[in-house]
């Protein structure tokens, strides 16, 4: 869950300038100014209220800018990330932004199609087609998996925890 | 009525057939899904918290519990197991548990950690129980100034003191106090970009499964291993004499490590697991051994380990403070029952707090003989197939956001949240700062809040009462510290880079 413990990396020769960092950087200085505008819509509280509601937005607006712009300058003097390892990480090998796009695309399935169709469905497409973007060899198997785990914890809330996720288009089916 | 009778009256409430059944099914469930690997014990928390909805609060806590020992035993097989870490608390473990693994020693790695982790975790939950009411009972009679200056210095340690960027942890911090910010909670809506749906907030549980559990899964599918890692079978665990002769002092000095640094705001299980390595090296009749699988070196980090889990639970039940990234996470499910966290804790819910440190002890004995003869078991969850494993933490995940609302608008969140947790993991940004900023920010600008209403508006209250003195003392001289530090190594590199010239 935290970064790794490495020792810094020692000062090379060439300087390495990590510039998908300045997207990073660009991104949080955009939000940082959003929050400030934001804080700038809102009206002056009641008078005794001693903390009025754009006090604390300025504030935090102000800070996420000002750590863009640190973060800017650290990436231009050669400051790199230190990715977070993991189990099954292996950060030898490039990064497979390909699959993380197809996960991305079923995830917004699930969600676009969950009101209409239902858990018990949703949820079964969504195992089954991130298990096969991930590399699982059988769509059948990842399918029947999916169902069962869907139908499983529709039941599962439905009778363990008296909560009835809403069917879809399954209701009365269920 | 002393500690002793509410903890004997936790007792009777936690060892209820009902009870007990919920503590076994936190353990195995906790220990199972701790093993697993790329889900560690807080990300096992927030997967299983929907679980506990509609359980009865002290059931719930009960089998929370068992989750919260059970995830982080779990996770220490892993390591041992495998040779790659997935917790920053378990780094330390693999190193020796997996060279004793390699050499045919796993069933004792797995015994001198299961083993080690009830003693400790018994030690530190029999402090915990000493400490914590005396605390609460000092934080209660502390005012608003104080407790907001507590807050400021949880955040500073977890921020500035943890981690090795702190330009990362300052932004992850006001990336959370941002997130924290969105709702109108002050009358206004704040950041809810016109949506209704965001009045009340984004829920602490959506952002804690979307960090964890989909950053960590979008990151992992980013970079899966291709070729799978080495799983060294394994027996039923066991020790001999000279390992129990070799094991018990490593599992004393561990807890004496652990369980200070958990207590403390900036303590995590880092630094002492660590330090109870090096301790363990030095004192050894064997140095020798250590690099190729001492059993010393894994006695005594996962008894610290676990006793800086204990310890932990001191600020968070007494002054309701997480600290660690599986202490936020409890706190939510304290949240999530509508209680109140905080010093008053203990006044307030005395049932539910003695029987919450009641059922520690009987998890964590319930971990040392569930997992014992369960452990070959344990070890083939390993196997499991990484497409179906990674598959099935984004369908919980998304299970759990959507059992929060019902609506699809949660799944949303999740899964935007979900990428600002891949590309902190992308960019090294710590998770935890994010967490307890958006955890303690409202509560922060709501005692602030509070504060002033008090002094009508006179800033100077704030450093008004001692303890906030002295709290603003202690992160003024850390701060200095560590302004002094980076200056000296600036002009060291400065100085390195001229007679390189």
């Amino acid at each position: 869950m935290t970064t790794t413990q490495h020792p810094p990396a020692e000062p090379s020769e060439v300087r390495v300038v990590d510039k998908a960092q300045y997207a990073l950087a660009a991104a949080i200085g955009v939000a940082g100014a959003y929050v400030i505008y934001d804080a700038t819509t809102l009206r002056k509280g009641f008078a005794d209220q001693p903390v009025q509601p754009y006090a604390v937005p300025y504030v935090v607006g102000v800070a996420l800018v000002l750590l863009a712009v640190l973060l800017a300058v650290a990436t231009a003097r050669g400051d790199v990330a230190e990715s977070e390892e993991g189990e099954d990480v292996d950060l030898t090998q490039g990064s497979d932004w390909v699959t993380v796009g197809k996960l991305i695309a079923v995830f917004v399935l699930n969600l676009a199609l969950i009101s209409w169709l239902g858990w018990a469905i949703t949820g079964a497409l969504l195992f089954a087609g991130t298990a096969h973007v991930l590399g699982a060899r059988s769509i059948v198997r990842s399918l029947a998996i999916g169902v069962v785990l869907s139908v499983g914890t529709w039941y599962g809330f439905y009778s363990g925890l008296g909560l009835a996720i809403p069917a879809g288009i399954l209701d009365g089916v269920l | 009525m002393g500690s002793f009778d509410l903890l004997m009256q936790g007792f009777e409430a936690a060892l209820t057939p009902t009870n007990l059944l919920y503590a076994c099914i936190g353990v195995l469930l906790g220990t199972a899904v701790g093993v697993l690997p790329g889900i560690g014990p807080a990300m096992t928390l927030a997967l299983l918290l929907p679980i506990t909805y509609s359980v009865e609060p002290a059931s719930a806590l009960i089998m929370f519990a068992g989750i919260y020992y059970g995830g982080m035993y779990g996770g220490s097989t892993t390591s041992i197991l495998l040779n790659t870490p997935g917790e920053s608390s378990s780094v330390v473990t693999a190193i020796e548990g997996n060279k004793m693994a390699k050499s045919g020693r796993a069933a004792q790695a797995l015994a001198t950690a299961a083993i080690g982790s009830f003693v400790a975790g018994t030690i530190g939950t029999l402090l915990l129980v000493l400490f914590a009411p005396s605390v609460a009972e000092q934080v209660v009679k502390l005012g608003n100034p104080s407790n907001f200056a507590l807050m400021v210095l949880a955040l500073f340690a977890v921020t500035a003191v943890l981690g090795n960027s702190r330009l990362r942890g300052f932004i992850a911090l006001f990336i959370g106090l941002a997130i924290g910010l969105v709702g109108t909670e002050t009358g206004q809506p704040r950041l809810t970009f016109g949506s209704p749906l965001l009045a009340d907030g984004i829920d602490i549980v959506v952002v804690a499964v979307a960090i964890f559990a989909i950053g960590e899964a979008l990151w992992v599918a980013s970079h899966l291993r291709r070729r799978p890692l080495d799983i060294i079978p394994v027996g039923q665990p066991w020790m001999n004499r000279d390992d129990w002769g070799r094991s018990w002092k490593p599992w004393l000095r561990g807890t004496a490590l652990g369980f200070p640094f958990g207590a403390l705001p900036a303590g995590g299980a880092e630094l002492p697991t660590f330090l109870s390595y090096i301790t363990e090296r030095r004192l050894s009749k064997k140095p020798e051994e250590f690099g190729r699988g001492a059993i010393e070196g894994v006695a005594g980090p996962e008894a610290a380990n676990n006793a800086s889990a204990a310890g932990t639970l001191v600020p968070l039940l007494a002054i309701g403070l997480p600290t660690t990234a599986t202490a936020a996470v409890m706190l939510l499910a304290f949240q999530s029952y509508g209680i109140q966290t905080g010093p008053e804790l203990f006044d307030t819910q005395p049932g539910l707090v003695w029987a919450l440190l009641a059922s520690l002890f009987i998890g964590n004995a319930l971990l040392l003989v569930l997992n014992l003869p369960l452990a070959p078991l344990w070890a083939k969850l390993l196997q499991i197939p990484r497409p179906y494993l990674y598959a099935g933490i984004l369908f919980f995940a998304s299970l759990g956001a959507y059992s929060v609302n019902f609506q699809w608008f949660d799944l949303l969140i999740l899964l935007i949240l979900g990428l600002l947790g891949l590309a902190m993991r992308r960019f090294g940004i710590p998770v935890l700062p994010l967490i307890i900023g958006v955890i303690l920010g409202p509560r922060m600008e709501d005692q602030l809040t509070k504060s002033l209403a008090i002094s009508s508006g006179d800033v100077s209250t704030l450093w008004g009462e001692p303890v906030a003195v002295i709290v603003y003392v202690v992160i003024g001289a850390a701060l200095a510290f560590i302004v002094g530090n980076g200056i000296r190594t600036l002009s060291r590199n400065n100085n390195q880079k001229k007679v390189s010239a």
